[in-house]
């Protein structure tokens, strides 16, 4: 194997500079569209004067109104159901779904409405609302406030999934998913809201104030979907991740040493090919890690796709490492969690020859 | 244990088995159809009440009936709307070119023009009157069978055609089965073929328009089988806690699909009812009475517009035909229930008010018929020059691919690309790309 040592981040910045973390990033990329566009609106569970069962609406209602940020009934169905009505009227609603777990009962309203609107009226009316919803394990949330189904919205027809993995891109991805003007789901990573994380659960958290991409500037910015950033270069293998997994393989790859290229997808649907083909072209073997569960989940596509397109570069099969076809246990958590072990596994697999 | 009954022994115990209720319709195919068990209180029966009336003072008209036109075809009562004859033979056009419109569809399908065709016949004033109610920028989230909306509205029958042949003139670009319309320049949203999801969509809808200031009220159309749904109470959830510009119309026409109104609940209480539970104003009327559902639906819209809140209307009516074009109702329902339908019909019970007040007569009748079955006639004609379905004139293949997104993404242009390169294999003597 060819397994280099890894390139040096990015120094981290002078203490000067203005840190945040993701749910600062968050609150304040709502905050800057509620102040920039009048049609915004944001709505949900306990999101209004409350703030957010995450914080990340807190002080919004205060700052912008009673009807710019409001609180909802505990309906999903009805949640996304007004959020398609207002869309159709004009307004730009960010509804909130407080886990993704409780999303299944407003899908009807996503698949079969928002996400099929532009097409079926031929553009008479689009759904141009940015749905957020924490996503994702490691918190000891048990089955119900876990889960990550990225891969049911990935198979559907008309809408985009954003995931981000750090505060500056939550921020600048959040405030292009709202400006978007097709459904986006906007899924975050719950278990590093509050700094990123090792996948050594053992070991103390790191808040976000240590990582350099937790500067965060003011004002407006935005990230553009649909383009993976290269987390680090490297020769030896392409790690395809996004969300809390970034920072786990991340970990796992410096801790063995591994010159692995880590790409963080970002935005699933669209997908940046571009990156993930030149990438596997270049160091010819490929990881792809996700928490959710394995079977037809969204590393299935990743898979495929470099296969079919890369497989004369390709020294080796494609990995997956992945969540277990279970439902998210509670006191098991870091037995189902996808972390350093299987990780490790599957990177000395993909180098073995 | 003391604190909960003794597990039954089985076959020994002394306690009634449970029994399932499973609804059963009072009539099948063979049986004779006989309404006399219905409550139809005489025309004009009822007080008009208040349009900011607390719903909870207003509860009795959930379980009543508002009728207007008699049985010796007058008008009766404080909810007659007393509309002048020129609106009053309006509508009956509207009715009437809708009833040609949909025979002469009906036909179409049968011929092999289109795929599938939904009548509206004995419902035609749940959606005429009703949106000759509305101001015609108020925003409407009808179901299927609301055709009346956008004949009342002025769209271009032979607009209405292209789309049910899903030609190459269909503005929906072939995209939609056939009726689900959309028009936003008619103030008219996007058809679903999932039921009740429009419900909440006009709540917020309307929910914006308050947010904004505006002016405009929203209003859906959904028929009885689909207030099962969940969509339906999410909607007067979100209806009465914001208290919502939204009008709901409940279309009871007895039958969703083969089931009868019973497996929505009818056998227990009246649909307009649900609006209590919820504490909003709701109304029952006589969906064939065009009169009737006019000023009810007057009524809720200058609540709404008063910010008085939204109301639920029970249109009480008879699905007079089929479900659609691929149902045969003599399968599960006697063939005179449509005969014995104790409400009659409401084109019939237009014409004969329009009679009684000297406004119209039987010449003037004939000749609006035959009008309204040229109108569609020559719209057909005009529309088949575009193409019917699956004879090759449909909109480009690439227009398959365009606005599942703003911009289209990579993967769809490679499907895209595919789809064009099958087409020359498939049809190789076709011109277009």
């Amino acid at each position: 194997m060819s397994a280099g040592m890894k390139k040096p981040r990015a120094a981290v910045t002078a203490d000067t500079e203005r840190r945040l973390n993701m749910i600062e990033a968050i609150n304040e990329a709502l905050d800057i569209m509620l102040a920039r566009d009048p049609d915004v609106i944001v709505m949900g569970e306990d999101v209004g004067y409350f703030g957010g069962v995450f914080r990340c609406t807190a002080g919004l209602q205060e700052k912008h109104g009673k009807t710019r940020v409001f609180d909802t009934p505990i309906s999903e169905c009805g949640i996304i159901g007004v959020a398609v009505g207002m869309g159709a009227y004009g307004l730009r609603p960010v509804p909130e779904i407080q886990f993704a777990d409780y999303i299944y009962p407003g899908l009807d309203q996503l698949i079969s409405e928002a996400a099929r609107l532009r097409y079926r009226s031929a553009c008479d009316y689009i759904a141009p609302l940015t749905v957020r919803s924490p996503f994702g394990g490691g918190i000891f949330g048990g089955q119900t406030h876990s889960q990550s189904p990225e891969a049911i919205f990935t198979h559907v027809s008309g809408i985009k999934t954003v995931i981000p993995s750090t505060p500056y891109d939550a921020k600048g991805l959040l405030i292009a998913a709202i400006e978007d003007n097709d459904p986006v789901i906007f899924f975050e990573p719950k278990r590093i809201y509050n700094g990123p994380f090792s996948g050594y659960y053992d070991k103390p958290v790191e808040p976000w104030k240590r990582h350099p991409d937790s500067v965060v500037p003011e004002g407006y910015y935005r990230i553009p979907l649909g383009k993976a950033r290269i987390v680090r270069e490297g020769e030896a293998m392409t790690v395809l991740a996004y969300g809390t997994m970034v920072h786990v393989a991340e970990a796992v790859c410096i801790a063995k040493g591994i010159d692995a290229e880590i790409l963080d997808l970002r935005t699933l649907i669209p997908l940046d090919i571009e990156a993930i083909e030149a990438s596997v072209r270049k160091t010819g073997r490929c990881m792809i890690v996700h928490e959710a569960t394995r079977t037809s989940g969204f590393g299935a596509e990743l898979s495929a796709l470099v296969t079919e397109r890369c497989f004369y570069h390709l020294e080796a099969p494609v990995e997956r490492v992945t969540g277990f076809d279970t439902p998210y246990p509670h006191s098991l958590e870091w037995a189902y969690f996808p972390g350093p072990v299987r990780i490790g596994e599957a990177i000395d697999k993909l180098l073995k020859d | 244990m003391a604190d909960r009954p003794e597990k039954p022994a089985r076959g020994g115990h002394n306690k009634p088995a449970l029994a399932l209720h499973v609804p059963e319709p009072k009539f099948r195919p063979g049986d004779a159809a006989d309404f006399s068990h219905l409550e139809i209180p005489p025309a004009g029966k009822l007080a008009r009440p208040d349009e900011a009336s607390h719903p909870s003072q207003i509860g009795d008209f959930t379980y009543g009936l508002i009728r207007v036109l008699g049985d010796d075809n007058k008008a009766h009562g404080a909810w007659d709307p007393k509309l002048d004859p020129d609106t009053l033979r309006a509508m009956l056009g509207h009715m009437a070119l809708v009833r040609a419109f949909d025979e002469r569809m009906f036909r179409g399908q049968r011929q092999g023009k289109t795929s599938f065709y939904m009548k509206c016949t004995g419902e035609e004033a749940t959606s005429v009157a009703a949106a000759m109610a509305l101001a015609s920028d108020d925003m409407v989230f009808p179901s299927y069978r609301q055709q009346g909306i956008l004949i009342v509205r002025g769209y271009p029958i032979v607009d209405m055609i292209n789309q049910i042949y899903s030609n190459k003139a269909d503005k929906l670009k072939g995209r939609q089965l056939p009726i689900m319309y959309s028009s936003r320049e008619h103030s008219f949203f996007s058809i679903s073929g999932n039921l009740a999801t429009q419900c909440p969509q006009a709540v917020g809808w309307a929910m914006a328009s308050a947010i904004k200031g505006d002016t405009r009220i929203a209003a859906t159309w959904l028929g009885e089988g689909s207030t099962a749904e969940g969509d339906f109470h999410s909607a007067c959830t979100f209806a009465t806690v914001y208290n919502a510009p939204v009008v709901l119309n409940v279309i009871n026409n007895q039958w969703a699909i083969s089931s009868f109104s019973g497996f929505a609940g009818a056998e227990r209480t009246t649909f307009a009812a649900r609006a209590l539970g919820y504490g909003m104003a709701g109304l029952r009327v006589d969906g064939n009475d065009a009169l009737a559902v006019y000023a009810a639906m007057q009524w809720a819209a200058n609540r709404a517009r008063a910010n008085a809140g939204p109301t639920l209307i029970e249109h009480f009516t008879y699905r007079a035909e089929g479900h659609s074009t691929s149902d045969d109702p003599s399968g599960y329902r006697s063939a005179q229930e449509r005969e014995e339908w104790p409400l009659g019909d409401p084109i019939m019970r237009l014409k004969r008010h329009l009679i009684a007040i000297g406004e119209w007569d039987l010449e003037r009748q004939a000749a609006m018929d035959l009008e309204c079955a040229e109108r569609v006639k020559a719209a057909t004609k005009e529309a088949e020059k575009n193409g019917i379905l699956g004879h090759g004139m449909h909109h480009p293949f690439h227009t398959m691919f365009e606005d599942v997104f703003e911009e289209l993404p990579w993967h769809l242009e490679e499907q895209a690309a595919q789809a064009i390169r099958e087409r020359k294999i498939k049809w190789p003597g076709s011109l277009e790309e």
